[in-house]
């Protein structure tokens, strides 16, 4: 109980003092365009949409990644299976994977304007690819001896693919979702930027343009970075989960 | 007669692995496949399991031309066969899926207690000692009441002790259901406490040395002169293979 505690001190104890050293440095150079920490707090509780700001980057995210995670995973689990495909669709997807995200922009403005679409889009593609290949090693690197008891005891391709190689591979889909739903959060915030009028990105450039607000800037940039931290922690709780948990040993 | 190699020989690309392997065994009988290690004998064990194919030669079961795996004949590894996302039940009932929910819950109930793995049954592969994990894959093979088991070095990771164990667990498993049994190893001592005969393969590529027939009841006692005896041929059978 006391060492919980401790390490909950622990943790809090560097961004306390950040926070403490930002509050100092602001009053002691005498700025008056960088905002000091309570200056962010009150200019963020006067924001009167906050709520559908933030509502609405959730929602584009979620639709995005969701859409990466429910496309990704099998196509991942069937490039893996059959090197065939594997090798038809590698080049393509080594062609399209060093191309930021962010590139398609124009693209995504084109084809779906103003609208929610344009995000999602460009969160989908962000995601996709690193589900599609995290998911795709996991197979590669399944130990053939499950493969071979599967195939030992009858098992038909398809069950040997959800009774088998899924499970298998589950722990490394799960990875790989957490680290492609960080590359999704970051990509969010610069197509809202861009793309969108609304949201947290839409935030933060809104208020350096429309008024010099850099109390808004700096706390939309704190409030994606703490939705960013509750996100993954809500994510890293699926290793618990006793599907994986096996492959997670303390 | 159960189990009919004729005229088995392999190679992978250019290396000649074995050579003109023939070897009948019969119903319930229990042999080991015993060689210096890369001789071909885990190759052997996989290609009647269906696992490889052979270059040339025939595998027979039944008098049925081996050609992939089959429920019938099941393949036990080294403990890490087993699956780590199951539970001992899981594991134990997963080759179970064409029986009714009543007959697989009788068959995982009575495997684990053959191997003594009650009280573990709702217990991860993690949880359990190498020892258990090796008896939670042989009751995992054993549940599909299969005709014939390949084992390949199954305790081969296990210390010396549990190994001892291991080997009287089988003994008393295979004479409970009577299987057919190939059983793989590179350790001496193992195939005479083990088997009714000893398939002496030599180095590589591998051949059929000798065939050593081990006329010892069990349980064996250890230090019986015949025990030492035939430990003592194939010692020297093996001693030949190194100078060849």
């Amino acid at each position: 109980m006391r060492r919980l505690s401790q390490s909950k001190i622990e943790r809090l104890l560097v961004p306390l003092f950040a926070l403490l050293l930002w509050h100092v440095a602001v009053k002691v150079s005498g700025t008056t365009i960088f905002p000091s920490p309570l200056d962010v707090a009150r200019g963020l509780r006067e924001l009167p949409h906050l709520g559908a700001y933030i509502r609405d980057s959730l929602f584009r995210v979620f639709c995005g990644y969701g859409a990466a995670v429910l496309l990704g995973v099998p196509a991942g689990l069937l490039v893996g299976w059959w090197s065939g495909l594997a090798r038809a669709a590698n080049p393509l997807i080594q062609l399209l994977r060093p191309i930021s995200p962010l590139a398609w922009m124009p693209l995504a403005v084109i084809w779906f304007g103003v609208s929610n679409m344009a995000p999602i889009f460009l969160i989908f593609l962000a995601s996709f690819f690193p589900i599609v290949v995290a998911t795709m090693n996991g197979v590669r690197n399944v130990p053939p001896m499950y493969v071979q008891a599967g195939r030992n005891f009858g098992l038909s391709t398809t069950a040997l693919m959800s009774r088998v190689i899924f499970p298998a591979v589950l722990p490394r889909i799960v990875v790989g979702l957490r680290i492609s739903f960080g590359v999704a959060w970051l990509v969010l915030v610069a197509a809202e930027m861009i793309a969108v009028d609304s949201g947290l990105g839409y935030l933060i450039i809104d208020a350096r343009n429309a008024g010099k607000r850099y109390d808004l800037v700096v706390g939309g940039m704190l409030l994606i970075g703490v939705i960013g931290l509750v996100l993954d922690g809500l994510i890293r709780r699926t290793e618990k989960l006793k599907f994986v948990k096996w492959a997670f040993s303390e | 007669m159960k189990v009919a190699f004729h005229q088995i020989g392999m190679s992978f690309g250019n290396v000649r692995v074995l050579e003109d392997i023939n070897l009948e065994v019969r119903t319930g009988e229990l042999v080991c496949i015993l060689g210096p290690s890369g001789c071909g004998k885990s190759t052997l064990l996989n290609i009647v399991g269906g696992f490889i194919r052979q270059s040339e030669g025939s595998v027979a079961i039944d008098g049925e031309v081996v050609t992939g795996p089959d429920p019938r004949r099941i393949f036990v590894f080294q403990e890490r066969g087993v699956f780590p996302w199951l539970t001992v039940e899981g594991n134990i009932g997963f080759g179970l899926f064409r029986e009714t929910p009543e007959e697989k819950a009788r068959r995982v109930a009575h495997y684990i207690r053959l191997v003594g793995l009650q009280g573990f049954e709702q217990s991860y592969p993690r949880e359990l000692s190498g020892g258990m994990k090796q008896r939670l894959e042989v009751a995992r093979a054993l549940a599909v009441n299969p005709d014939v088991l390949y084992l390949d070095e199954p305790f081969g990771a296990l210390d010396s002790i549990t190994r001892l164990q291991m080997r009287r667990e089988l003994l008393r498993i295979w004479m409970a259901e009577r299987k057919t049994i190939l059983f793989v190893t590179h350790d001496i001592e193992e195939s005479v406490q083990l088997a009714d005969r000893v398939v002496v393969l030599s180095a590589r590529p591998g051949r059929v040395q000798r065939i050593v027939e081990v006329n010892i009841p069990h349980p064996r006692d250890l230090s019986d002169l015949r025990y030492i005896a035939l430990r003592d041929q194939i010692f020297g059978e093996i001693g030949l293979a190194h100078q060849v």
